[in-house]
């Protein structure tokens, strides 16, 4: 599908590119909700596979469970309307790469898709890494600012280390359990639980899961991202990729969940990125850097949710469960709220950005009268966000501080010392969520309006543009007012994906959110929220002077950037050693590497064997052509004369060639004799830039090196030669050419039993070679045309 | 002084056609007798740089205006969709169909999914080679 759009860019110039992409995510959208249980069935799960790498156990593997769904409606759902807003939000003029944009979007999206659907490891790793690097191109789809090129570095960078870590993860699990497929993974998880691999993997899995969904400290990357195009900043660092990591945490949660250090990392992670994303959103001035750190502090409360719900698997009977998936069962509702609301306001400030030119809360102000719709909207997503009734934020912001009262009653885990913390935090940082919440609203639409500070004519926005955000407004009010209508159809099938163990066939969790509890602990917490949020934002002038508030960057950005130095400086020292610019030492290092290996396998497994009997005769002219051969390799490096030297290693190429007729190989003999036609070629083109051979002063060391290297090289040779001969006859392995010869004609037809091999059994290789290749072939232009001119370095 | 390679530009025209036609017919030859796009694409890649040597760049360049970091893509995705099409019937990437059939007049032919494959390896290697050398030629002249 994306291969279309620069097609229906280029044919269509005048219709919006975003309407040809629009129907895509619809569609998928509507297909997907035939997905959803009718009538309070439990969900059965759906499994599709197509083998990809059957030799590896890697297949596409189709799994749709109620947490892929949800995650499916999402990235859909929000898709469609992202794509809506865009085609209002991005004008299409001329020289505008529309097309770049859509085919990063739509990679995006399908990747996105990949992850959530797959059940085998590998696939769900491929898929995470395009979503990085979709990402990473769409921030930078301004490429001409240096701050979109700088996030788009940045996220890149660190999402891909915790990919790469993640990916580590997984191949310890595989290790432990044999298979990638997810279920498998969760079906095995009890009996591996005791090895110590099994923690290292959780570690580095979590790492992955972190990076993506940007918990401190790794949320660094998120405010930069910012920079992308707003679309992309709703859709991919507020609705769907950043959850991500929340979607693999939660996959996660039946294999590691029963384990201590699972819910105290998650916790702690989590409450720590609550806090301090929300505080650090209190003194954001740009729109977009407050709603991103309102997004890391939201995914911190998820994540910190997904923590506490393993909890529920530490008991396991049916009696209590009720009390403790409460955390699953916020953790889902919030996941969804979070989405709708976020995804509108995100919106919203583009609406903001778009009509007025700023997002600088300085210079915005009473914007209440001239864009009412956009007002309202921004009202409900912020009264959402904030906690307040009758929204579905104030549901889910309900039920985080019940499931964080709930832990701390827990008699588990040594909570009964440490557990106070839990609510306390989450009571401190809704507090500041507060405050954030206020700043925007206060700051941007009430106040006096002052047209200096604008560049253009504010007015409201055009229809086109408040559609997506009102409809998202709209569904927050329909989840807040009826949030049962989610309960049975999305958040259960989901949490019984993340708690598979606590039921038996057949049961359900039990579901059912309301507003009114009485008068208990949580209301009393809002309560307690809304006021000390409103004494801190009326004191927020005093607060302001302080130091904290006059840094609007984030600290660990300095530990970013001074690694990011670090690295570069690093890598430079060790390519200027290691790359010397001389092909004599990159033989070196190589014959080091070979001779060394397979000298150390000889002793390590004692696998040296002479057994010269068995030969067959050596007829005389086999002892020319020996002959031959040796003396022009031996006369090389005695020779001067370079063109004498080039006809030298021409002989032993064609040498070689008449070996290989001799032994029977008439596609190696044709190989080598053409490959010897164009090296004679290339000798000819590049003579005239080679040096005269000089007589060069080596010190003797470094000879004495040389020599023991060629040495090594020379006798691991002969050794292995010896042991091959002596196996063959020793022991009675049968030779895979055996397995070749029998088969290349029944299983793929065909009598060249090289060509065989090359394109059929071992056709993988042969591709890969081609593209080593090919990617070789555009170095020596890129080396030879872009050469750089004196003494440029890198 | 224009000098004039007359005896080289005639024997060229023959023998670069013979040799081409050799290297098609070792590509087609390749399953069951030596050959196969590797090396049919060498032999093809040595009979275009016999008519380079011998005619000038320039001129060549005209009878030949390919783009070779094209073909390159091309004969990569070339083999890439061959092997994508086994996975359409449910088979492991790469896996390769062949089957006989009755042409008229030709007889039986055995028509197998590894030649596309081989074509791409075939385009490519002719690709290579030629752009490393012409790359290098264009930068000495």
């Amino acid at each position: 599908m994306a291969v279309l759009i620069p097609v229906f860019y280029f044919k269509f110039r005048k219709i919006h590119t975003g309407w040809f992409v629009l129907p895509l995510p619809l569609v998928l959208f509507i297909y997907l909700l035939t997905y959803i249980p009718a009538g309070g069935d439990p969900m059965n799960p759906v499994l599709n596979s197509v083998p990809w790498v059957p030799s590896l156990g890697i297949d596409f593997t189709v799994y749709l469970d109620g947490l892929s769904l949800l995650f499916s409606l999402l990235i859909t759902g929000i898709g469609t309307l992202v794509v809506l807003y865009s085609i209002y939000y991005i004008a299409n003029k001329n020289g505008e790469p529309l097309h770049n944009f859509y085919v990063y979007l739509l990679m995006f999206m399908g990747a996105m898709l990949g992850v959530v659907l797959s059940d085998n490891l590998i696939v769900l790793y491929v898929f995470w890494e395009l979503t990085s690097l979709a990402s990473s191109l769409l921030i930078a789809y301004w490429f001409h600012k240096e701050k979109s090129r700088y996030g788009a570095l940045k996220s890149m960078l660190i999402t891909v280390t915790g990919g790469f870590s993640m990916l580590a993860g997984f191949s310890f699990l595989y290790v432990l359990t044999g298979s990638f497929s997810i279920q498998e993974i969760i079906a095995a998880a009890g009996t591996i639980s005791g090895e110590p691999l099994f923690i290292t993997a959780m570690l580095l899995i979590l790492v992955g899961a972190f990076t993506k969904s940007a918990q401190f400290p790794f949320h660094i990357w998120l405010p930069d991202a910012m920079e992308a195009p707003t679309p992309v900043s709703a859709y991919l660092h507020s609705a769907t990729m950043v959850k991500a990591g929340l979607y693999l945490v939660a996959r996660m949660t039946p294999v590691f969940g029963m384990l201590t250090e699972w819910f105290w990392i998650l916790v702690i992670f989590g409450l720590t990125t609550l806090l301090w994303g929300s505080i650090s959103a209190v003194r954001q001035t740009d729109l977009k850097g407050l709603l991103a750190f309102s997004t890391i502090s939201q995914l911190g409360l998820i994540m910190s949710l997904l923590g506490m719900s393993s909890a529920a698997m530490h008991y396991g009977a049916a009696g209590s469960e009720a009390l403790y998936t409460t955390a699953a069962l916020a953790a889902v509702f919030h996941l969804i709220n979070h989405a709708t609301f976020k995804g509108s306001l995100f919106m919203v400030v583009g609406i903001i950005d778009h009509e007025t030119g700023t997002r600088d809360i300085r210079k915005l102000g009473g914007l209440m009268t001239i864009m009412p719709v956009t007002f309202t909207v921004s009202l409900i997503g912020l009264a959402s966000m904030a906690g307040l009734p009758p929204f579905n934020g104030f549901l889910s912001k309900e039920m985080f501080f019940t499931a964080s009262l709930n832990v701390a009653s827990m008699d588990i885990l040594n909570l009964e010392t440490l557990g106070f913390f839990i609510p306390v935090a989450a009571w401190t940082a809704s507090v500041f969520t507060f405050v954030y919440c206020m700043i925007m609203f206060v700051r941007t639409f009430t106040g006096r309006f002052q047209p200096d500070n604008y560049e253009k004519h504010v007015h409201e926005a055009p229809a086109g543009l408040l559609v997506s955000p009102i409809i998202l407004g709209g569904l927050v009010i329909v989840f807040g007012m009826f949030p049962n209508l989610l309960a049975y159809t999305i958040i259960e099938p989901t949490m019984q994906s993340i708690l598979p163990g606590l039921l038996n066939g057949g049961e359900q969790f039990y579901v059912n959110i309301y507003h009114w509890h009485g008068i208990n602990a949580e209301i009393m917490m809002t309560i307690g929220v809304v006021f000390a949020g409103a004494a801190i934002t009326l004191n927020l002038k005093k607060w302001q002077q302080t130091f904290f508030f006059n840094r609007e960057r984030d600290p660990l950005n300095a530990v970013y950037d001074s690694m990011l130095d670090n690295l570069v400086t690093g890598s430079q020292i060790v390519t200027r050693a290691q790359m010397t610019g001389r092909l004599r030492d990159y033989m070196v290092y190589m014959s080091v590497f070979i001779s060394a290996l397979g000298l150390w396998t000889f002793f390590r497994y004692d696998s040296f064997a002479v057994d010269l009997g068995a030969q067959t005769p050596v007829p005389v002219y086999m002892y020319i052509i020996t002959a031959v051969l040796l003396i022009s390799t031996l006369a090389l490096p005695f020779v001067t004369h370079r063109i004498t030297n080039i006809v030298l290693i021409g002989v032993v190429g064609f040498v070689i060639a008449l070996l290989f007729v001799v032994f029977r190989a008439p596609d190696l003999a044709l190989t080598q004799l053409l490959v010897e036609t164009v090296v004679v070629v290339l000798f000819l083109l590049v003579y005239r830039h080679l040096p005269e051979i000089k007589k060069e002063s080596v010190k003797g060391w470094s000879k004495a090196v040389n020599a023991i290297v060629a040495a090594s090289v020379g006798v691991f040779v002969i050794l292995a030669g010896l042991s091959v001969h002596a196996m063959r006859t020793a022991s009675d392995i049968t030779p895979i050419s055996d397995f070749f010869i029998e088969n290349s004609y029944t299983l793929a037809g065909g009598k060249n039993m090289v060509n065989v091999i090359l394109v059929d059994f071992r056709g993988l290789d042969t591709l890969l070679e081609v593209l080593v290749l090919g990617i070789a072939a555009l170095g020596v232009v890129t080396l030879v045309k872009h050469r750089m001119k004196g003494d440029e370095d890198v | 002084m224009r000098t004039n390679f007359l005896m080289l530009h005639t024997i060229t025209r023959i023998v670069s056609f013979i040799v081409i036609s050799f290297s098609v017919y070792l590509f087609f030859a390749g399953h069951n007798a030596p050959g196969g796009g590797f090396i049919g694409g060498l032999m093809m890649a040595g009979a275009l740089i016999l008519l380079y040597v011998s005619f000038d760049l320039a001129t060549i360049k005209k009878v030949l205006p390919f783009d070779y970091t094209f073909i390159i893509g091309l004969g990569l995705l070339i083999a890439i969709l061959t092997g994508l099409n086994s996975m359409i019937f449910g088979d492991a990437f790469l896996t390769q169909y062949f089957d006989y059939y009755q042409i008229p007049f030709i007889g039986e032919v055995e028509l197998t999914t590894a030649l596309p494959f081989d074509l791409g390896i075939y385009l490519v290697v002719i690709a290579i080679t030629l752009l490393i050398i012409l790359t290098i030629a264009e930068d000495v002249s």
